[in-house]
C-alpha cells in the first residue's frame, strides 16, 4: 500500500535504506511523522492526508519496518543512537535548511523523545508532539523514584504500569515473538485491533505487519533494559513539547507523565478519551492539535495555554450549546470558552446569542459564533446542522440545553401549552441529537452529547405536569441514546439541575391564572430561586465534568441529589411531597 | 444634606466642596494606579492611597482605602466581610485591580471606585465599557422617582442580560449605593473595621430617622429600600463581575427635591476617569 499522492524517495544511512514519503507543499513547514510498533508509516495515512493541506508532511518507515531495509545483524541494529542517525539523515534530506516539527506515536514517540533530548539534534527540531510513548530515560527516572522512595501511592503506580507492560516482558523472550507474529498473531492482529482497540477497518494494518513486528521486537531488546537501568540524567527537551494522552490507553498509564514538566518546561498537555491507536481512531482531533501547535511555534507566538480547568481536553474542540443566550446555556458556553473550545452559541434571541459569542471570544474561545434558531423548528435545525458542518466542522460536544418552563394544573394545561413545552424541551433535544449526533457517528471519531433534563424528571409534582413530563422524556432519551452510542465512543449525559437562579422563572408560563396573577407568580418564584441562589456557573462546571468523566446522569444541587436518592429508595415519600401546593 | 437647588449649570458651595474631595480622591486613585507595578501587594497599594491623601490633608475616612487584585476584583469566594480588607496578594502583568477609597476632607466625604489593569486586560475593558449603560440607567430611573428597590432589580436585569454577575451584592447589605454626608472635623478620628466612626454615626442617625419615615440610607435589594429616592448625596457603586474579573465605578449622585427632572437628580461630576474614557471610545 502507498500513501495517496505521496512522493517517494530513498535515504541511505548507516547500512540501511529508508523509504521516505512526502506530501504537501515543500515551501511550508515540515512535519515529520514517526510511526510506532508494530506499525509502518501507513499508520499515519489519515493524519498525513489532513496535515498535507497546510504543511510539508514527511513520513518514513523506521529501519526494519515497512519498505525500509533491516540492519544486519538485527541485534544491536536498533539502538536509539542509530535511530537518531536515521532521523537526522531524513531531516537533512527533506528539510536541509529549516528545523522540522516532529510527531511521534508509540515507539515513534519514544524515539522522538530521544531525538528531542540529545545534543546533536539541537537546532534541527522545531517542536515535538508526543503520543503514547514516553522517553525511556524519563521512564527510568520515574521507576527509580518510585522504587527508592516507595509510598503506597507510588507502589500502586509502579504495579499498575508494570501490569500494563506485560507485552514488553514477552518481547524480551528469544524467538517466540517472531514465531507468533509470523504465525497466528500476525493473521489475527487486524481483527484484534478492530475488536479491542476499535480501529476502523480499512487498508491498515499493511501486509508487511508480520515482518515489521518481528524486526521491531529488537527495538525493545536493544534499548529498554539498557535505558531503564541507566537513564540519562540530561534528557531535557530542547524544543517545545505537546503531549497528547489518550485516557483509555491499555499500554501506558497516564501517571507516567505526571512529572514531565521537569524535563520539558512549557509542556502543552492534551487529553482525549480514546484508546492507544489514536492516529487511526482520532485523526481529526490530532490534526487540529498538531496544526495549532505547529502554527503557534512557527509564528513565534506563545504555545497554546492549557492551564485552565479541562483545557487539555477541550482546547480547540467545537462545542454547540442551545439556549446559550442566558442562564445555564450561557454559563456552559462560557465554561467551554474558558477551556479553549470553539463555541457555537444557539439561541432564539439573536442579541443574547451574539452577546454570548462575543464574551466567549474574550475569555479564551479561539472562535465563537452566534446562531439564531428556535430549537423546536425542525427545518431551522436542519439548516443549522448543515451550516455548522459546512462552515465550522463536526461538533465534538453538543449541549441540548434550551428549555422553557410551564407550571399549573394538568386540567388548566391546554393542548397548545403541551405542544409548546414538548416542542422546545423534548423535540428540541430530539432534533439536536438526531442531526448533530448523526454527524458525530458518521465521522466515527467520538464525541459527547449533553442533554439538560431537570430534577423534575424524577420528582413528581402536581404543579409541573407538562414540564416534568418533558424532562422525564429527555432523561430517558439520554439513557437510551447512551446505550446506542456507547460502542462508537460517543458519550451521552443527562444533567438534572434543581432550583437554579436563572431567567427561566421569569419567562415560565403559569396556566389557569390571569396575566396579573401570572406576573406575580413569576416574580415570586424568581425571588424564591434568588434566595436559593444556586448559580448557573456551577451547573456549567458539572456539565464539563460530566463530559470529561462520561457520566450518565448528573443531578446538580443538593435537592436534586437528595431527590434522586428518594426516588430510588423512598418513592412514597416523594409522592406525598408531590401532592403539596407550591408556596407561590 | 438639605435641598440644594442650584442655578442651572452651577453648584452650591456645599456641592462644590463634595466635588473637590471627589476629584481629589480620583486624582489619588489615578496617581496610585500609575505607580502600580508587578509585585506590589494589595496592602501596599492601600497604604500608598492612605499616604498620598494624608499628605494632602485628609485626616478622616468614610472607610479606609481598599485594593483588590486579580479575581478578588470579582470577590471570588468571599464569604465574610473581613475578606474585603487588603491582603498580601501580588499584582501581576495583565491583572485587573480596583481601588476603592473614601476620604473625608474639610468635612466633605467622597467615596470612589477606580478600576484598571496592569497592562492589557480585554475582559475588564469590556466590563468597564458596559458600565456606561448602568450609569445612564440609574440616573434615568432615579429621575423617574422609581422605588430604589426596583431600580436595583433593573440594574440586576441589565447585568444578567449583559452576561455578568452582580458583585455589589457581596457588599454589606448587598448595597448598590449608600448615602454620604458632611461629617464633623475632629482632632481624633478613630475607625471601626475600616469605617470612620464619624461617618458611621451619620449613617446610623440617617438609618434611625429613615426608619421612622420609611426610607433607608442603604440602597439594597431588600424591602427597606422599597421607597423613592431620598434627597441627599448617594455614593453609587454598581459592580460587575465576569468569571474572575470585576469592574466598578463609584461616584456621587445628587438627589434633590426639585420638580425639574434635570435638577431632581444629577451626577455630581461628569469629568471623571471612567466618563472620559467612554467619551474617548466614541
Amino acid at each position: 500500500m502507498t500513501l495517496q499522492g505521496a512522493r517517494e524517495r530513498w535515504v541511505r544511512t548507516g547500512g540501511v535504506e529508508l523509504c521516505v514519503a512526502e506530501l504537501g507543499d515543500e515551501a511550508q513547514p515540515t512535519v515529520v511523522l514517526v510511526h510506532g510498533y508494530p506499525d509502518s508509516k501507513e499508520v499515519w495515512s489519515e493524519v498525513a492526508a489532513r496535515l498535507a493541506e497546510r504543511f510539508h508532511v514527511v513520513l518514513y518507515d523506521v529501519r526494519g519496518h515497512g519498505r525500509s531495509t533491516a540492519p544486519r545483524p538485527l541485534r544491536g541494529g536498533f539502538t536509539l543512537e542509530k535511530l537518531t542517525d536515521d532521523f537526522l539523515a531524513v531531516a537533512d534530506a527533506v528539510s536541509p535548511d529549516r528545523p522540522v516539527h516532529l510527531v511521534g506515536h508509540d515507539w515513534g514517540s519514544v524515539q522522538a523523545w530521544e531525538f528531542t533530548t540529545v545534543k546533536r539534534t539541537e537546532g534541527r527540531i522545531a517542536s515535538f508532539t508526543s503520543m503514547s510513548g514516553p522517553s525511556l530515560d524519563h521512564f527510568g527516572h520515574w521507576i527509580k523514584k518510585r522504587v527508592s522512595h516507595p509510598t503506597p501511592r507510588r507502589v500502586g503506580q509502579l504495579l499498575g504500569q508494570g501490569a500494563k507492560s506485560w507485552y514488553v516482558y514477552l518481547l524480551h523472550t528469544p524467538v517466540l515473538p517472531e514465531l507468533a507474529w509470523r504465525g497466528p498473531l500476525g493473521t489475527q492482529w487486524p481483527k484484534i485491533l478492530r475488536r479491542l482497540e476499535k480501529v476502523p477497518a480499512g487498508d491498515y494494518p499493511t501486509p508487511s505487519l508480520p515482518t515489521d513486528a518481528a524486526h521491531g521486537a529488537w527495538l525493545y531488546r536493544d534499548n529498554v533494559r539498557a535505558r531503564l537501568r541507566r537513564p540519562r540524567t540530561d534528557a531535557y527537551a530542547h524544543a517545545p513539547v505537546q503531549l497528547v494522552t489518550p485516557l483509555g490507553d491499555t499500554f501506558l498509564s497516564e501517571k507516567l507523565c505526571d512529572e514531565l514538566e521537569r524535563w520539558a518546561p512549557q509542556l502543552v498537555r492534551r487529553t482525549l478519551p480514546a484508546k492507544h491507536w489514536i492516529p487511526r481512531t482520532r485523526p481529526d482531533q490530532l490534526t487540529a492539535w498538531i496544526t495549532e501547535f505547529v502554527t503557534a511555534v512557527e509564528g513565534g507566538r506563545p504555545t497554546p495555554v492549557t492551564d485552565g480547568p479541562y483545557a487539555d481536553r477541550f482546547g480547540g474542540q467545537l462545542v454547540l450549546v442551545t439556549g446559550a443566550g442566558s442562564g445555564i446555556g450561557r454559563a456552559t458556553a462560557f465554561a467551554f470558552a474558558e477551556a479553549g473550545a470553539r463555541v457555537v452559541a444557539v439561541d432564539r434571541d439573536a442579541e443574547s446569542a451574539a452577546r454570548t459569542a462575543e464574551l466567549s471570544r474574550l475569555i479564551g474561545a479561539p472562535e465563537a459564533w452566534a446562531e439564531t434558531v428556535d430549537v423546536s423548528d425542525e427545518q431551522a435545525m436542519e439548516k443549522l446542522a448543515e451550516k455548522v458542518a459546512a462552515e465550522y466542522g463536526v461538533v465534538d460536544v453538543l449541549v441540548n440545553n434550551a428549555g422553557i418552563g410551564l407550571s399549573g394544573s394538568f386540567f388548566d394545561t391546554t393542548t397548545e401549552d403541551w405542544r409548546n413545552v414538548l416542542d422546545v424541551n423534548l423535540w428540541g433535544v430530539i432534533h439536536g441529537c438526531r442531526l448533530f449526533g448523526k454527524q458525530m457517528t458518521e465521522r466515527g471519531q467520538g464525541g459527547h452529547i449533553v442533554n439538560t433534563a431537570s430534577a423534575a424528571a424524577y420528582l413528581p409534582s402536581k404543579a409541573l405536569p407538562a414540564y416534568s413530563t418533558s424532562k422525564a422524556a429527555v432523561l430517558m432519551l439520554s439513557e437510551c441514546l447512551r446505550a446506542e452510542l456507547a460502542g462508537q465512543g460517543i458519550g451521552v449525559s443527562a444533567i438534572c439541575p434543581g432550583f437554579i437562579n436563572t431567567g427561566i422563572t421569569s419567562t415560565a408560563r403559569f396556566t389557569g391564572v390571569d396575566a396579573d396573577e401570572e406576573k406575580r407568580r413569576q416574580k415570586k418564584s424568581a425571588r424564591l430561586y434568588g434566595l436559593r441562589n444556586y448559580p448557573p456557573e456551577k451547573v456549567a462546571d458539572a456539565v464539563l465534568r460530566a463530559v470529561v468523566r462520561n457520566q450518565a446522569v448528573v443531578p446538580v444541587t443538593a435537592e436534586a441529589r437528595g431527590g434522586r436518592l428518594m426516588s430510588r429508595f423512598t418513592p412514597r415519600a416523594l409522592r406525598a411531597i408531590a401532592r403539596m401546593e407550591p408556596p407561590l | 444634606m438639605t435641598s440644594a437647588v442650584a442655578p442651572p449649570g452651577e453648584l452650591t458651595a456645599e456641592l462644590r466642596g463634595f466635588r473637590e474631595v471627589q476629584r481629589l480622591a480620583y486624582e489619588c486613585a489615578e496617581a496610585v494606579a500609575a505607580q502600580l507595578k508587578p509585585g506590589v501587594t494589595e496592602r501596599e497599594a492601600a497604604r500608598m492611597q492612605r499616604e498620598w491623601l494624608r499628605e494632602r490633608g485628609v485626616r478622616d475616612w468614610f472607610h479606609l482605602p481598599f485594593a483588590w487584585f486579580g479575581d478578588r476584583t470579582a470577590f471570588v469566594g468571599f464569604r465574610i466581610p473581613l475578606q474585603f480588607f487588603p491582603t498580601n496578594r501580588r499584582l501581576e502583568a495583565g491583572m485587573p485591580f480596583i481601588l476603592d477609597l473614601a476620604p473625608v476632607h474639610k468635612g466633605y466625604t467622597a467615596d470612589i471606585g477606580y478600576s484598571g489593569s496592569l497592562g492589557l486586560n480585554p475582559v475588564q475593558d469590556k466590563l468597564l465599557a458596559d458600565l456606561e449603560a448602568h450609569r445612564e440607567l440609574i440616573l434615568r430611573e432615579v429621575r423617574e422617582r422609581r422605588p430604589l428597590r426596583e431600580i436595583y432589580e433593573d440594574v440586576d436585569r441589565l447585568m444578567v442580560r449583559q452576561g455578568y454577575a452582580n458583585r455589589h451584592r457581596a457588599y454589606p447589605f448587598g448595597v448598590i449605593a449608600h448615602k454620604v454626608d458632611r461629617v464633623k472635623e475632629r482632632r481624633w478620628s478613630p475607625h471601626l473595621f475600616g469605617f470612620g466612626t464619624q461617618s458611621l454615626k451619620g449613617l446610623a442617625s440617617d438609618a434611625i430617622h429613615g426608619h421612622r419615615d420609611g426610607w433607608s440610607p442603604l440602597w439594597s435589594p431588600y424591602k427597606f429600600s422599597d421607597h423613592p429616592p431620598q434627597p441627599g448625596l448617594w455614593a453609587v457603586e454598581p459592580h460587575l463581575g465576569f468569571r474572575g474579573t470585576g469592574a466598578k465605578f463609584e461616584e456621587i449622585l445628587v438627589v434633590t427635591d426639585s420638580r425639574d427632572p434635570e435638577q431632581s437628580a444629577f451626577w455630581l461630576d461628569d469629568d471623571l476617569p471612567h466618563v472620559r474614557r467612554w467619551a474617548e471610545d466614541k
